[in-house]
């Protein structure tokens, strides 16, 4: 459906985007996932014909956009960064003017407006909207004329947990008949909405696979917190490397008087029952023992750190 | 996937948007009102005096007027979206460089010809007052209309180049000033250097057919000046995504 091949873009002498390719099939859900300043809304401007790559080549539904741009751009519905509309209009008439560029009947503009939850700010000026709404207003704009891919920049930023919550079911919702690529910087978002991740920084992919396995790839360590009272962290250190199968263990600042440590281990073999007793057989005291999985949150920061605001 | 029903073409859609904001804005209406006040009071101020069924004194300062209100009016039409970002949204729908131009541009038209509209008073007030000739009143809107267009055209352009209206505006008051006062000048300058001047001042158009002379080097000349810049408005939205 969407196919980029080593596109290049520079903005005078900086490089946004450096050959980035990939491909994306009908029906996914994608995540572009980066640090601000990775190029993803540069990105996602040239696929939508916005901006022209300096170099590559971008195919959507096998056309490129320059061969007929206009017939491609009918194919994409696009919700720009914090929705760009116009503030002098009223709802209703900005979605009839969208519709009328869109060549399809006024009579989507209805459904289109329950669908998103608009009904009650169909008369209001654009401009008085909440930022919420002006985001459902952006995105029944992207989805008036029924295209099969859509395209949204951030479309939960500034939105408050409420609206995140509705914008994220509509998508959902949307997703299921459609080509869907969200980009963003947050990590829930993409696990509970996407099939599929791509992660770039500072212009090139650094992991582009399935959700669920980028974070087996990379989430097979975790983490033990532990803390102890009745013995020094030399004397704990030393106890718990003896169990075996820890991977390293580093001093922390604990609470006053207790040892704390955080323990790397591998997932495979839970090492919480062995580091229960150690601390029983000892006569010690445990006030803290948890797991903490690798969540997508690490991967991201693994892969994207040295990013311009990672 | 939809169908296409294809009622309207982008341009046009184009032009209706803007001309209903233009008449929801009260900007226009303080546009339109300040130019009424000038055009009537320089009119006014001398018709009385020179005491002659004509309009010609009216025709002489429209020219300059133009020069300042019509930049007044296009300066909003590309600058105000890139500075609010909407040119994205106009841009990734199945809209062209060209159908973005043609609409603004037409609508530029229509807010000039909403401008000229009330000064047919002017007309009906000396037609009453005397004998009016008509020749040189048609000639002198004929000329108003090819006027506007042209700097409807310049005043987009400028638009087009900048994110700040009030650079768009004063790019295209430079430029339409211009066009409007180079053949003011020449007294100075050897004859062929005048002539060649004269040729590219909208001014020296613009008399000579107000003076109820059609002719088609006149029309000519605001056509080609009108295409000239409406050409180099698309390019300038262009370049803008290459760059």
């Amino acid at each position: 459906m969407i196919e980029v091949e080593k596109v290049t873009k520079y903005y005078g002498s900086f490089l946004a985007v450096d050959e980035l390719s990939f491909s994306i099939r009908k029906g996914e859900i994608v995540g572009l996932l980066g640090p601000n300043g990775a190029g993803k809304t540069t990105t996602m401007r040239m696929v939508t014909g916005f901006l022209c790559p300096t170099a590559g080549s971008i195919r959507i539904d096998g056309t490129e956009i320059e061969v007929d741009p206009k017939s491609v751009k009918h194919k994409i519905g696009y919700l720009p960064e914090s929705a760009p509309l116009y503030g002098d209009m009223i709802t209703e008439d900005y979605l009839r003017y969208v519709a009328g560029i869109q060549g399809v009947s006024a009579d989507r503009v209805a459904p289109t407006a329950r669908t998103c939850g608009l009904v009650e700010v169909m008369h209001k000026n654009v401009n008085e909207l909440s930022r919420g709404y002006r985001q459902r207003v952006g995105l029944a704009h992207a989805l008036l004329h029924d295209p099969q891919i859509l395209i949204l920049d951030e479309p939960t930023s500034g939105l408050d947990p409420n609206q995140i919550i509705e914008v994220r079911s509509l998508i959902k919702e949307i997703g299921r008949t459609k080509t869907v690529v969200i980009s963003t910087h947050i990590l829930s978002e993409v696990e509970m909405l996407c099939d599929r991740v791509i992660i770039v920084s500072k212009g090139k992919i650094v992991a582009d696979s399935p959700t669920a396995e980028l974070r087996g790839r990379f989430g097979h360590k975790a983490q033990l917190k532990v803390q102890v009272g009745g013995c020094s962290y030399e004397e704990f250190a030393s106890a718990v490397v003896a169990l075996g199968g820890i991977a390293g263990c580093v001093r922390e600042t604990g609470e006053e008087g207790l040892a704390a440590a955080t323990i790397s281990v591998e997932t495979a073999s839970d090492v919480r029952p062995k580091v229960f007793k150690l601390v029983k057989d000892s006569g010690w005291t445990l006030y803290e023992l948890s797991l903490h999985q690798n969540s997508l949150e690490d991967v991201f920061r693994s892969l994207t750190i040295g990013g311009n605001d990672a | 996937m939809s169908t296409k029903t294809s009622a309207k073409p982008a341009w046009a859609v184009i032009m209706w948007r803007e001309l209903s904001a233009h008449v929801s804005s009260p900007v226009a209406y303080i546009v339109t009102g300040l130019f009424l006040i000038f055009s009537g009071f320089l009119f006014f101020s001398t018709f009385f005096l020179i005491n002659r069924a004509e309009l010609r004194s009216f025709f002489s300062l429209l020219p300059i007027l133009f020069a300042f209100f019509i930049p007044a009016l296009t300066m909003r039409l590309f600058a105000e979206e890139r500075r609010s970002g909407t040119i994205e949204t106009l841009f990734t729908m199945p809209v062209s460089p060209f159908d973005a131009t043609l609409g603004k541009f037409l609508a530029a038209f229509g807010f000039s010809v909403l401008l000229l509209v009330p000064t047919l008073c002017y007309a009906i007030t000396a037609a009453f007052l005397g004998d009016l000739d008509p020749g040189p009143v048609i000639g002198g809107y004929l000329g108003e209309l090819l006027l506007a267009a042209g700097y409807s055209a310049v005043g987009i352009y400028a638009s087009a180049v900048t994110k700040n209206q009030i650079v768009a505006f004063f790019i295209a008051f430079s430029l339409c000033a211009l066009l409007t006062l180079v053949d003011k000048f020449l007294i100075i300058l050897p004859a062929p250097v005048v002539g060649l001047l004269q040729f590219f001042s909208a001014g020296y158009h613009f008399d000579s057919i107000a003076r109820g002379i059609v002719d088609s080097r006149d029309i000519l000349y605001f056509i080609s000046l009108t295409m000239l810049f409406l050409w180099m408005t698309v390019n300038a939205t262009d370049e803008r995504r290459a760059a």
